[in-house]
């Protein structure tokens, strides 16, 4: 069984000195070619999908650092037309977020790239970000309530994408009626946080369900991927918010554990491992890179998921280790895009075709396709 | 002097039964490759943009989710960023509501839109507030009718604001200096190096209490452009005070003319130009290479607009009862309409759609149609047709152009937007047959002569900036 590879963009890179770096092209951060060519680059690379990184807030104040974000979904979406294979996931923020218009945005980029569509939900954890809406007090949420929330917000987007059966619409000339309305259903949801009633406003999306994933560090998240994602990305050797992370195999674990606790039907989770890479042809030109890059920026590199500054042979020890242990794959968050996605797409990924472990061509063209997920039957669809 | 030039926006054939979804042309109407084709065509013909409407719940009649017309649509501001890689000129408009989201989210949005699109999105603001929407977001039917203005007015200046909030030229990502924004203050709030305002804003009104710093770089219209339809008095001053265009109803070339001067004489008071807001009333057309033959297929499509079951439940909603036992070949009923107290209040028997509002005066309405029907000798389906299914432009193509080329020059408008009445391709024969004859009388571009939509629509450039926005109302 072979490897499944993803990058994570964002912006010019995961190191904050990457806009500074030869060919970042941090004057075209936004435009539609800056984010075309790093999307065509990893899809040229046979990859699986791209992430985007997303926040309503800024991640800092420095005016040395690279200022600036534009919407993850519009990004994708701009992208979707001029790609074909590749899977695109942006992040979306579901403690701010209408679950009925998320629903209907990811159903359209399902439509733009007929089947490619995926999103990756997070919470928000910043005060920064509550205040920009002013709706919810930032002091009154519990953790806990904030991936309850999220669940939600993935079951209605499901529910959602459910509620137009396949064959909803007849254009039926002799009654005159173009749907069905019997194959049309209304989602009824009542949660906490919202209620829900639909049916949606978008035909069901052309992979049925586009895949749904999170990253996780820690168990709440980890009940949250068990409960409602099709996809994982954890972080292996890494540190969350409660300290250090685990091993791949302790995360797995850990995984599967909730996934039965949570009494999780069809298919397991797929897990993916996150990995910060700073890649050169020696480890030693690899360390130095990063030591340069941290002294531009004035201060070490942090980071949540494992760092690893070394060649593409040492990376691709690593996802075959990770791979040993159980992992379905992994997601690798370049520290400079314009250096090391071209490492991972023309080297990396070739690399690990030779270790028989990734494929030499697309032989899928929806994203659940490429993870082997057959398009699932709507959930109100009499038998 | 120079000819008063037109302005074409085309319409994504609606959700609603203006399009004809059983002619044997009519595709797709959620697929990308029909809204490719119809904003390349659009384009061809060098329109000043795309517009899509919105309908955030299916609609309902007698209880059930009304099944007559085409259904489903796509999201937006999602499908026009789509467009924006296969199209290079045209302008791209999308309705958004302003009771069912959020100021930092659709700034954030159409901010990005018009980054990824160098320059060409517009926002059509509108206030459906009803309960019945509401029931597929978080509040709910929160918003009373009356606060629907002003929640899209502090809606719009919020938006205006946060457009408003970085510089002009802020980013500029000297990797030598070090130096990513133009601006910085020399306190180092963060520790290391200059910090940086850009964005930053506070507001306070009725409706929001924000603050923080915006996320997106002033984009290439600084303000996306914002377009405003809606009729009441309410709706006139919103947008007297703050669109680039309104998009109206009122497309005949008295009531047109009316309309026109109304609004453009709101603008003084709020210290604007009459050429600072374009008025584009809808307008639908049936093309025939004679009058007769326009005329004949214009019937046609009335015919297939307004079906057998289309015609009762147009009925239905001025009965405001069930009228399935109804024959719509035979006569008016003779019957009064049920009227309901207020149409507003829920309990009407059509839900979600704008035009119920029209009836205020139902048992007038249905006297009217009676009238009709005996004088004439016509069906219910064929008063329905008389009094819903008129074309705006019926004719040959050099009959069309010269009809709305007129409205123009006389100032019942600045030009329209045009629905046609299949998808995709129903915008293609206007392309090819009518507008070069609008080019040939010199009121209408032959190419595109600027980069952004306020240049296409001779708007001018977004006010310039402060560094740091507070607003309190
Ligand atoms: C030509 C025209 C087109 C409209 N299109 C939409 C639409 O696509 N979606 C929507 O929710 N409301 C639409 N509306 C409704 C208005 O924007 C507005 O919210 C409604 O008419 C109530 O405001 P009013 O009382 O000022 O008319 C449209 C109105 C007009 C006149």
């Amino acid at each position: 069984m072979s490897l499944h590879l993803a990058v994570a963009l964002d912006g010019t890179g995961w190191h904050p000195a990457s806009w500074r770096e030869p060919g970042a092209r941090a004057d075209e951060l936004f435009t539609a070619g800056f984010w075309v060519d790093q999307v065509r680059e990893a899809e040229a690379g046979l990859l699986d999908l791209v992430t985007f990184e997303d926040s309503f807030a800024l991640d800092s104040d420095r005016a040395d650092r690279a200022q600036g974000r534009l919407d993850a979904q519009l990004v994708a979406l701009r992208v979707g037309p001029v790609t074909s294979r590749i899977g695109l996931v942006p992040t979306v923020v579901t403690t701010h977020t209408e679950p009925f218009h998320v629903s209907t945005e990811i159903a359209t980029l399902d439509y733009v790239t007929t089947g490619r569509a995926g999103v990756r939900v997070r919470v928000s954890s910043r005060e920064d970000e509550y205040a920009l809406f002013g709706r919810r007090e930032y002091g009154n949420e519990t953790r806990e309530g904030l991936f309850d929330e999220a669940a939600d917000h993935i079951e209605v987007q499901r529910r959602l994408w459910d509620s137009w059966e396949d064959d909803a619409e007849i254009r039926d000339a002799a009654t005159g009626r173009f749907v069905d309305r019997e194959k049309l259903h209304y989602i009824d949801f009542s949660g906490d946080h919202f209620s829900v009633r639909g049916p949606s406003i978008t035909p069901r999306p052309p992979q049925g369900q586009p895949l749904v994933s999170a990253l996780a560090h820690v168990d709440v998240a980890y009940r949250l991927a068990a409960r409602g994602a099709d996809l994982v990305f954890v972080t292996p050797g890494g540190v969350g918010r409660d300290g250090p992370t685990g091993d791949a195999e302790a995360i797995l674990r850990r995984v599967r554990e909730e996934e039965a606790e949570v009494g999780r039907t069809g298919d397991p989770l797929h897990v993916l491992g996150d990995l910060l890479v700073v890649l050169d042809d020696s480890a030693d030109a690899a360390r130095e890179r990063l030591a340069r890059l941290d002294e531009t920026d004035g201060r070490e590199l942090r980071s949540d998921a494992r760092t690893l500054t070394g060649t593409v042979a040492d990376v691709a020890d690593v996802l075959e280790s990770w791979h040993g242990a159980g992992l379905a794959g992994a997601r690798l968050r370049p520290a400079v895009t314009a250096h090391d996605l071209p490492r991972i797409t023309r080297e990396l990924a070739p690399e690990l075709a030779r270790r028989g472990l990734f494929r030499t061509a697309y032989d899928a063209d929806t994203l659940r396709g490429h993870f082997g997920l057959a398009r699932p039957a709507d959930r109100y669809a009499r038998a | 002097m120079a000819k008063k030039q037109i302005h074409l926006a085309a319409h994504f054939p609606g959700v609603n039964n203006t399009t004809v979804w059983s002619d044997p042309a009519s595709g797709s109407h959620i697929e990308f490759a029909s809204f490719r084709h119809f904003a390349q065509t659009a384009e061809r013909a060098k329109f000043d943009f795309l517009f899509l409407a919105e309908g955030l719940r299916l609609r309902e009649q007698g209880g059930r989710i009304y099944d007559l017309d085409v259904m489903g649509r796509p999201d937006n501001v999602a499908i026009l960023q789509a467009l924006a890689a296969v199209t290079d000129h045209i302008g791209l408009a999308g309705t958004v509501n302003s009771t069912f989201n959020e100021p930092l989210d659709v700034a954030r949005k159409l901010a990005t839109l018009d980054h990824l699109s160098g320059g060409r999105a517009a926002w059509n603001v509108v206030t459906s507030w009803d309960e019945f929407t509401g029931e597929n977001f978080r509040r709910g039917g929160y918003l009373p009718k009356d606060k629907r203005y002003l929640r899209a007015q502090e809606m719009l200046a919020t938006a205006q604001a946060l457009w408003d909030s970085w510089p002009a030229d802020e980013v500029v990502a000297d990797a030598a200096s070090g130096r990513f924004l133009r601006h910085g203050s020399d306190t180092e709030r963060s520790g290391a190096g200059p910090s940086t305002d850009a964005g930053r804003f506070a507001i306070r009104s009725d409706q929001f209490d924000i603050s923080g710093r915006f996320p997106v770089p002033r984009s290439p219209q600084g303000r996306p452009v914002i377009i405003q339809a809606g009729d009441s008095e309410e709706g006139r001053e919103f947008a007297a005070s703050s669109a680039d265009a309104i998009f109206t109803r009122h497309a005949e070339l008295e009531a047109g003319q009316e309309f026109y001067a109304d609004v453009k004489a709101r603008l003084a008071k709020f210290g604007r130009r009459p050429e600072d807001l374009k008025i584009l009333p809808a307008a639908t057309f049936v093309l025939g290479d004679t009058e007769s033959e326009a005329a004949e297929n214009a019937r046609q499509v009335q015919y297939q607009q307004v079906g057998p079951a289309t015609a009762i439940a147009f009925a239905e909603q001025v009965w405001n009862r069930d009228l399935s036992d109804v024959d719509p070949d035979g006569p008016v009923p003779s019957f009064d309409p049920k009227t309901a107290d207020d149409v507003d209040s829920g309990s009407h028997i059509s839900k979600g759609r704008a035009s119920v509002r029209m009836y205020k005066d139902p048992v007038a309405v249905a006297n009217e149609w009676r009238e009709l029907g005996e004088r004439e000798g016509l069906s219910l389906r064929e008063v329905v047709i008389r009094k819903n299914g008129r074309h705006t432009f019926v004719g040959t193509p050099q009959r069309v152009a010269d009809t709305i080329d007129e409205f123009v020059q006389s100032d019942a408008s600045d030009g329209f937007v045009l629905i046609p009445h299949i998808t995709p391709g129903g915008m293609d024969v206007f392309a090819d047959q009518v507008v070069p004859l609008l080019q040939e009388k010199g009121s209408f571009r032959t190419e595109y002569e600027g980069t952004t939509l306020r240049e296409h629509l001779g708007l001018q450039p977004s006010p310039t900036t402060v560094a740091a926005v507070s607003v309190e109302a």
